[in-house]
Parts: structure tokens; C-alpha cells; sequence
């Protein structure tokens, strides 16, 4: 079902468009030699040309266009072999040459796809209208004296992307979704860590309303969100501004809001007197870029099984459902130890340990995949003792846990701790026998109708034999014993 | 023997290895003559002590044998290039206390081929100007005077005229020069002396305070053509830092000098010879064509027919791309800077400080060529005729090996003698414009003297990279003249 919000005039439908700011991973900045390290001391990685000396000129780091077309490859776009370089022009103290150097008119990738995994397990597709490539600026301190801003330039000059969708999602769901979604093709390509909380990820966006049928209206930009639940909060918020404005008898006005986390709202950036005429051309500076379709070709074939394939063949191979595989290849690492442990296993049972008791292990100790509480190897060894019936489901949940305090590998704790399973009859009948003759009263109730009992005699053979009756084997020569 | 400071660079290096003197006496010549020549104001910035220090040390490399190709040799080097160390002010108020911590390619090039810079030539603010007296230092004067009226001081022209008058004053053996849409040429031909823009992308613009990046270069200003083509052979060269420098290697330039030119065709384009163009500079093109016709070239027609527009196209590109480039003149990292309450205020009272009118003019300029609304008519259009022009020379060139033109319309002016309308000075550049939005390299050389006895130019236009066709015509044309005349400054 659509979302929509219901106002007083009736429903209304969200049109959102994103932005997302990708900071590319690359040792050193678009257009100088000059580090990119987060974190460094203030004006630390700040070259010649990033601090706009007189007659400093940009060089364009090739790396930088590699992750771009490698991006670009992995949103299924198309690559555009001649792309340009244009200054957009404005004065602020973090911007030392007094422009940006971006792309305007002839961005380096053109228009690609992106397919959303809805939480439902249903699938929607997002247009990519654009990538470009872009020079991130500095930063300005307001807080570090009482009358003076300070300026860091070890940003200014950093290689952004900037992937710009069409206006395709139509709810705060839909725009959460997309930005996780590029997120994992970004992480997977290598080409951005996705750290929102480091600003290497920022998304903008364009948020309008509308009703049912009608054109699209006058959109807002919001900006200065960093984080995914911000995103969908803040276009909740807009949307229903705009309703309320709308309902009002108001027009909105096309405009910069900014996202306000504590107060959880959007305030109108500039005013009107303040917008920018940017006043954008090609940067004389810098040549056309152009690319050899073999130069493409060599990204393409070094290009990473990504997120929306992998998760087609592990529903293939490894019969799982859209849902489990969808979750286990939004990271490329999760997906990694998920196959280390269903190699050559079943699948359905790794996928159980790896998304249930490994999983919910990582969660309590706040654990990366790059830092499992067990090694796949581990995980994988018990799900072969459970599969080959050396030790039964309920005894693993216990030697998980000793795996996870000890570090030890399951067959040597189930070994040390004599949890392996009885399989003897021999044994297992023994040990039904001496529950049966202490419980004569209960025996007599069975046979005469109460099936429930079955079960007790069964747990008094598992508690009797420390758990390590194989549960198969009691069933079936209680059963016999019984009849 | 002739006096130290006539000499040119390619005689002085014979001498220099014969031990006929020394380097230190060489730029010590040059020196004194510079003190003689200081109220010419050709210097903004005087480096006498850096520079003897550097003769000492060419000395010592000659005698090792270990001379590069202009070693010991004094030259002026122009305040556009950012010298490690040495104030570099763009003859700006806004520059006037910069010290760069880096030394631009050309001049580094220059350094490693020995050449000794006694200083930092003057120039047009921000290298816009053709007269060299938007100056934030002063204006600077020209060492010709006037037959009729000595008393008259003149321009040496723009924007490298600081370069061009040292030279010509004998106070260094060359200079460097950039060239926007004229600055080597058309100052070269005021003072009498040799300058070629080489083509664009032959020198590096890398630390050279950018005016218009896509037509700047730098060339070489000197009083011989093989001096130009030592010199030029030191400067060029592709340069990784500056990506529109070409990955071309630099051919032995004064190889070229073969003084035949028996069989080359010479373009005389039919376009420049408005209305007005005085009689004195259309006797000197035909007689320099007359020249070529002796020498055994043949003079061929042709026509560039979109030349009318160049100076206009210029001056929307040109401004456009200054008003962008001089944006990080903002007093926040270095130059000058006036407090304001606001960073607006303060980036307004800054600019407002430190940049001259002519400079203010341009910025003005360029910003509205690109403004939304009037991107497409102004800065687009200018574009596409950019490419008109370049296409015709493209066209010229199937049939002609080189393009003879004067350099200028009319001999040096007097300071003052333009009235208040800047276009009329911006017409100066009528000649070598279109050259530099081609990107072609384009060689000015003294073609004689004008009744008034003042120097005249003529200006050579190659094939992109084929500077060495227009040395060799240059050279045969330079033994042809004859130039020997001195300005009055200079005794023998």
C-alpha cells in the first residue's frame, strides 16, 4: 500500500529525491598530493594548491576517477568517456580558491539504477540520474574563540561523489532504504567507507508534496543530516510542513532548510537575497577528462560480486529466503563469514547459527564482523558436529557459549566436557529402562491414555543422560517400550 | 671590446667559456647598469646580492665544466612568477607582502640552467594592462624617446613592460614575460627588442599567479632571436604539475636557426590592415614582406576571416576566467588584509584595498559574462568564436608555413597620452590577440624604426609547437633588418 499523510484537504503523496555526498577512499586528495586522514590535527594535510597559493594549479588524481567509474559500474550507469571539470563559484572562508572545482554540465557518470530491499522482502527500483565527481571544502570552527572563526583546511580539497537520484521514493522508508542501499554498493566497491558519522557519507534531500495525479510540486532541499533515522525524520518533518503550509493556504518556496536533530525540525537556511549565482564554467585549469573504454573495462573486470547478485545466487545455492539473504549480503564482510561457515554445510543450518545465536552474540558484545566472538571455522566445525549428530541442537547452544567465553574450538570443548551425543541403544535403553521402572505410576497412566507423558519420559532419559541421548534414538525406542 | 651589457646572451656564453670574463663581472655590469637605469622603475623588487652570490656560483660550475645553458647570465625575471623566498607581488597592492615558499617551474628551469635573476621586473597589475602603468608600484618608463619631443616619457607597453625596459636599458640580458593576449609582444616591439609567446602548454604555468589560464604563457624577452631560443629552450618543457602543459619534448630550438627559408610560404592576412593603421606601420610590413620575398619565401594571401571579433571574444574570456582566478585574493591566508565586522566586510574591504581599478574593472567584467542569464550570450558565444578563430589559423595553415603581421598598431605612447576610455588601450592588443586565443605561438621582433625614431614591431605566427619555423624566419628577418639602433638612454 502507498504511504501517503493524511491532512485536513486529504492525502497527500511524498516525492523525495537524494543527494548523497560520498567522500571517495583515497590516500590522497582529487586534485593535490596532500593526505586524507580523518582526524588529523587542524591544517595538517593542507598542500599548496589546497590553501589556493598564487599560481597553484590542480592535477587530477587518478585514482579518484578509478572509484568514480567504479561506482558508477557498480550503480549500473553509464560511464561517460569525456566528462568536465567546472568551477562553481562562491566566497567563503573555507573555500580558499573562491570556487569548487565539480562537474556541471558533463558529470563523469550518467544515468543508473539502484534496487531497494524493502523490510516486506519486496523490491523497488530508485533512477540514478547522475555521479559526479567533486572537491569537498574546509571546515569552519565557530566555537574555538569568543569573536573569531577558525578554519581546518585538511577537508578542503578531498575527492567527493556526488550521486544524485531521481525523484523516485515516495516514502521516508523508501529514502532510508536507498541510502542503505548505496551505502553497501559503496562499501562493496571499495570506493567510500559509508561513515556517516565521520561525514564520509551525507545525503541531501529534495522533499516535496502532492496530491495523488498531479505534477510535482515546489521541493525543499533539507541538508545536514547524518544519520539514516535523521534522513526519515527530517522528511517526515518537511513533508508535513509542507502540508501544513499547503493547507494553510501558503505556497512553499523552492529553498536550503537545515535539519535539526535536537529540535527535530528544518529551519530555512538563506534567505532569498542570499542565493548563490554560482556562475559555473569549465575550469581552464584542467583539460577535458577522458577515459579509454579499456581503461572502464579494466574496472569492470575487477568489480566485486555486489549486494543484488550475491543475494540472487545465495536464494539459488543456498535455497535461502529473499529475506535471510537480504540481510546477510547488505555487508559484503557479513556475506563473506556467512559463506565461510555454508561452504560445503547446510546452508539452512548455518544461516540459522550465523543469523540467530552468532548474531545476537555480536550484538551483546558490540562486535564487528572484522572481530567475531568465534571464528567461521569454529561456527562452521559445530554446525558439523550438529549435522553428523555428535552433539544435538541443545547441547551446541551450550558448547557455542563455552566457544565464545573460551575461544576453543567446538570439538575440543565437546570432547574436554563429554558432551558428545549417545547413540549406543545399548546405552540409551538402559537408561529408558531405569526412568520407566522408577516411574511404574506414570508408566500405567500412558498406557492408559495420557500421551502427554511421553514427553516427561523423554526429558527424565536427556536429564539422566546429561543431554546427550541423541533425541532421535529416545523417541524411537521409548516409543517401542511403551507400545 | 663591446661593453658587457651589449653583448647578448649567445656571445657572453662564448666569452664566459673562453674566460674572456668572469660571471661575476658579467652580472656585476649588469648591475650597476640597473642602478643607472633605476628611474626607468623597471625593478619592483632588486635581488643584486642573491645575484652575485648566484655568479660566484656559476663561475665555479664553468670552470668545472659543468655550465648550463644560460649560465651566469643576468636576466630580469617578471613579478608574475613566484620566486621561493623572494616577494612576488604581481604588482599588486594585495600581493605587495607575499613571499612565496615555492619556486615556479619556469623559473625554477631557469635556475637550473645557471641564469642569474637580478630582480623582479615590474608589470601591468596582475599582468592587465598594455602600458604598464596599472602598476601598483609605479608607472614604468620606456628607455626610447621621441625624436620631435625628448622630454615626452613613454610606455614600454604591457603587461611585461618592466621586462621589456630593463632589456632594452641594458640593465639585464633577458627577461621572462608571460603573454596573455599580448604581454611579450606587444611591450617587446615598444622598446625594440625580441619576445615570443610561446605556444600554449610549450611552458609551464605552474606558480605563475594566474591571470586567464586558458591563454596565459610564459616566453622569453631578449635582444636577439637565438637569444630567444636559448632562453626558450631553458624555460620549456612538459611539467606534470600543470595539466595543460604538453607532454612534448623540447626540441634544440637555436638549431633552427638555419638562416634558409628558401620554399617556406608566408601567410599575409588580408584582415589586418583596417582602416586607420597608420601608413609607418603598413610601410614596415610590406617592407618586412619585401624581406621575406629576398630571402626566398614566398608571401601568400589569406584570409582569418572571424579577426574582427577577437578583441571582443578576449575580453569576455579573459575577464571571465580573472574574476574566477583572482577570487583567493581574499586577505584570509596571505596578502593583504582589512578587518571588517563580517566576513563579507572584511572579503570587501580587502579586495576593495588591494586591488587597482583596471583589475576591479576585469573582475566586474568577467563576473557579469558569466552570471546566470547571461552565461550563454557573453561567455558561450565567446567560446564558439574562440574556436572560429583557431579554425581559421587551423585553415591558414594548409597552405602557409608562417603568418608576418605587425605586432602592434602604432610605436610606444606617451604615459598619459590615451584618453580615459579603456577600450582604447585594450585596442593595442588588435594584433596579437587573436595568436593567443588560438594558443599559437607568435614571435615579435624590432622591424625598424618609425619617423619619430621609435622602435616597431613585427610579429611572426607559427604552427602549434612550431616555434622553430618562427625562429628560423625570425632570425633570416633579424639579419635582414639589421636593428642596431639604441635607445637614447643607452651609450655605447
Amino acid at each position: 500500500m502507498a504511504y501517503v499523510i493524511q491532512g485536513e484537504t486529504g492525502d497527500w503523496e511524498l516525492v523525495i529525491g537524494l543527494e548523497i555526498h560520498a567522500q571517495v577512499t583515497s590516500k590522497s586528495k582529487l586534485f593535490s598530493g596532500a593526505a586524507t586522514d580523518f582526524g588529523a590535527e587542524p591544517n595538517t594535510q593542507v598542500s599548496l594548491v589546497d590553501a589556493a597559493m598564487p599560481g597553484m594549479l590542480p592535477v587530477i588524481n587518478e585514482k579518484c576517477v578509478e572509484q568514480a567509474v567504479r561506482t558508477g559500474l557498480g550503480l549500473k550507469a553509464q560511464i561517460n568517456l569525456t566528462s568536465v571539470f567546472a568551477r562553481k563559484n562562491y566566497f567563503y572562508a573555507d573555500l580558499p580558491q573562491g570556487y569548487q572545482i565539480s562537474q556541471f554540465e558533463f558529470p563523469i557518470v550518467g544515468e543508473g539504477e539502484v534496487i531497494l530491499d524493502m523490510p516486506d522482502g519486496s523490491t523497488r527500483s530508485v533512477g540514478i540520474e547522475r555521479l559526479h565527481l567533486e572537491q569537498d571544502a574546509g571546515k569552519s570552527m565557530h566555537d574555538q574563540h569568543p569573536s573569531k572563526s577558525f578554519i581546518d583546511l585538511n577537508r578542503a580539497g578531498v575527492c567527493l561523489m556526488e550521486i544524485v537520484s531521481k525523484p523516485d521514493m515516495r516514502s521516508p522508508e523508501e529514502a532510508a532504504a536507498y541510502v542503505t542501499k548505496v551505502r553497501s554498493i559503496l562499501r562493496y566497491l571499495g570506493s567510500c567507507d559509508g561513515n556517516m558519522a565521520e561525514g564520509s557519507l551525507r545525503a541531501d534531500a529534495n522533499v516535496s508534496v502532492r496530491k495523488a495525479g498531479e505534477p510535482y510540486r515546489t521541493r525543499a532541499e533539507i541538508k545536514n543530516v547524518n544519520s539514516i533515522r535523521f534522513l526519515q525524520q527530517a522528511i517526515e518533518f518537511e513533508a508535513r510542513r509542507q502540508i501544513d503550509v499547503y493547507e494553510e493556504g501558503g505556497t512553499v518556496v523552492q529553498e536550503t532548510r537545515l535539519w535539526d536533530s535536537v529540535k527535530g525540525e528544518t529551519r530555512s537556511m538563506r534567505s532569498k537575497e542570499m542565493a548563490h549565482d554560482y556562475r559555473y564554467f569549465p575550469d581552464p585549469d584542467l583539460l577535458p577528462l577522458v577515459l579509454t573504454q579499456v581503461f572502464v573495462d579494466d574496472i569492470k573486470a575487477t568489480l566485486p560480486e555486489l549486494p543484488d547478485e550475491k543475494k540472487e545466487r545465495f536464494i539459488k545455492d543456498y535455497s535461502l529466503s529473499t529475506y535471510d539473504a537480504g540481510v546477510l549480503v547488505a555487508e559484503q564482510a557479513n556475506a563473506d563469514f556467512f559463506e565461510a561457515v555454508a561452504k560445503g554445510r547446510d546452508p539452512k543450518l548455518a544461516c540459522n547459527w550465523v543469523m540467530g545465536d552468532f548474531a545476537a552474540a555480536q550484538n551483546k558484545q558490540s562486535r564487528s564482523i572484522d572481530n567475531p566472538v568465534v571464528t567461521a571455522a569454529n561456527l562452521g566445525g559445530l554446525v558439523d558436529l550438529i549435522a553428523d549428530n555428535t552433539i544435538s541442537g541443545r547441547i551446541a547452544k551450550e558448547v557455542f557459549e563455552l566457544m565464545v567465553e573460551t575461544g576453543k574450538a567446538p570439538a575440543e570443548i565437546v570432547e574436554e566436557k563429554g558432551l558428545k551425543q549417545v547413540t549406543d541403544t545399548g546405552a540409551i535403553e538402559s537408561a529408558i529402562d531405569a526412568v520407566l521402572a522408577a516411574n511404574p505410576d506414570k508408566v500405567a497412566d500412558f498406557k492408559g491414555g495420557k500421551d502427554k507423558l511421553f514427553g516427561f519420559f523423554v526429558g527424565q532419559v536427556m536429564k539422566n543422560t546429561g543431554g546427550k541421548a541423541n533425541p532421535a534414538l529416545v523417541n524411537d525406542i521409548l516409543k517401542a517400550k511403551l507400545s | 671590446m663591446t661593453k658587457l651589457t651589449n653583448l647578448t646572451m649567445a656571445d657572453a656564453r662564448k666569452a664566459l667559456a673562453a674566460k674572456e670574463f668572469t660571471a661575476v663581472e658579467l652580472v656585476d655590469a649588469h648591475i650597476k647598469q640597473a642602478e643607472k637605469a633605476k628611474p626607468l622603475n623597471a625593478f619592483v623588487t632588486e635581488t643584486f646580492d642573491l645575484a652575485r652570490e648566484q655568479a660566484k656560483a656559476s663561475d665555479v660550475r664553468i670552470a668545472k665544466g659543468e655550465a648550463g645553458a644560460m649560465e651566469g647570465l643576468p636576466i630580469g625575471m617578471k613579478d608574475l612568477f613566484c620566486t621561493e623566498g623572494v616577494r612576488t607581488t604581481a604588482c599588486s597592492k594585495i600581493l605587495s607582502n607575499f613571499v612565496p615558499p615555492y619556486e615556479s617551474t619556469v623559473s625554477g628551469n631557469l635556475k637550473k640552467a645557471g641564469a642569474v635573476t637580478i630582480g623582479k621586473t615590474a608589470l601591468d597589475e596582475f599582468a592587465m594592462g598594455s602600458s604598464n602603468m596599472t602598476s601598483a608600484f609605479g608607472n614604468v618608463e620606456n628607455p626610447w624617446k621621441r625624436k620631435s619631443d625628448p622630454s615626452v616619457k613613454l610606455v614600454p607597453g604591457g603587461s611585461s613592460g618592466g621586462s621589456a625596459s630593463a632589456i632594452a636599458s641594458r640593465s639585464v640580458m633577458a627577461a621572462t614575460g608571460t603573454d596573455t593576449g599580448g604581454s611579450i609582444r606587444q611591450p617587446a616591439a615598444f622598446c625594440g627588442i625580441v619576445g615570443i609567446k610561446p605556444t600554449y602548454g610549450r611552458c609551464s604555468r605552474w606558480g605563475v599567479v594566474a591571470f586567464a589560464s586558458s591563454l596565459d604563457q610564459a616566453g622569453p624577452m631578449t635582444r636577439s632571436v637565438r637569444d630567444a631560443a636559448i632562453m626558450l629552450g631553458a624555460m620549456a618543457g612538459h611539467d606534470p604539475k600543470d595539466s595543460t602543459s604538453a607532454p612534448m619534448p623540447v626540441p634544440n630550438f637555436e638549431a633552427a636557426l638555419t638562416g634558409d627559408i628558401r620554399g617556406l610560404k608566408v601567410g599575409i592576412p588580408k584582415e589586418y590592415r583596417p582602416d586607420g593603421l597608420s601608413a609607418e606601420v603598413q610601410a614596415l610590413w610590406d617592407n618586412g614582406i619585401a624581406m621575406l620575398k629576398d630571402a626566398g619565401a614566398t608571401p601568400v594571401e589569406i584570409s582569418l576571416p572571424h579577426t574582427k571579433y577577437a578583441l571582443a571574444t578576449y575580453y569576455i574570456i579573459a575577464p571571465a576566467e580573472c574574476s574566477s582566478n583572482l577570487a583567493r585574493y581574499d586577505g584570509l591566508r596571505y596578502g593583504v588584509r582589512v578587518e571588517g565586522k563580517t566576513l563579507d566586510e572584511m572579503y570587501s574591504k580587502s579586495r576593495a584595498a588591494g586591488f587597482g581599478k583596471e583589475v576591479r574593472r576585469r573582475i566586474l567584467v568577467g563576473t557579469y559574462v558569466l552570471s546566470a542569464g547571461y552565461y550563454d550570450a557573453y561567455y558561450a558565444k565567446a567560446q564558439k568564436v574562440r574556436r572560429l578563430i583557431a579554425d581559421d589559423f587551423a585553415k591558414a595553415f594548409q597552405t602557409v608555413d608562417v603568418i608576418l603581421t605587425p605586432t602592434a598598431p602604432s610605436a610606444a605612447f606617451g604615459m598619459g597620452e590615451t584618453d580615459d576610455n579603456p577600450v582604447t588601450m585594450w585596442l593595442n592588443d588588435v594584433f596579437t590577440i587573436p595568436t593567443s586565443m588560438a594558443g599559437l605561438p607568435g614571435l615579435s621582433l624590432p622591424g625598424g624604426l618609425s619617423a619619430d625614431g621609435l622602435p616597431l614591431g613585427l610579429q611572426l605566427i607559427g604552427r602549434p609547437f612550431d616555434e622553430e619555423t618562427v625562429l628560423r624566419v625570425a632570425d633570416v628577418m633579424e639579419k635582414a633588418v639589421g636593428f642596431n639602433a639604441l635607445p637614447a638612454f643607452v651609450e655605447v
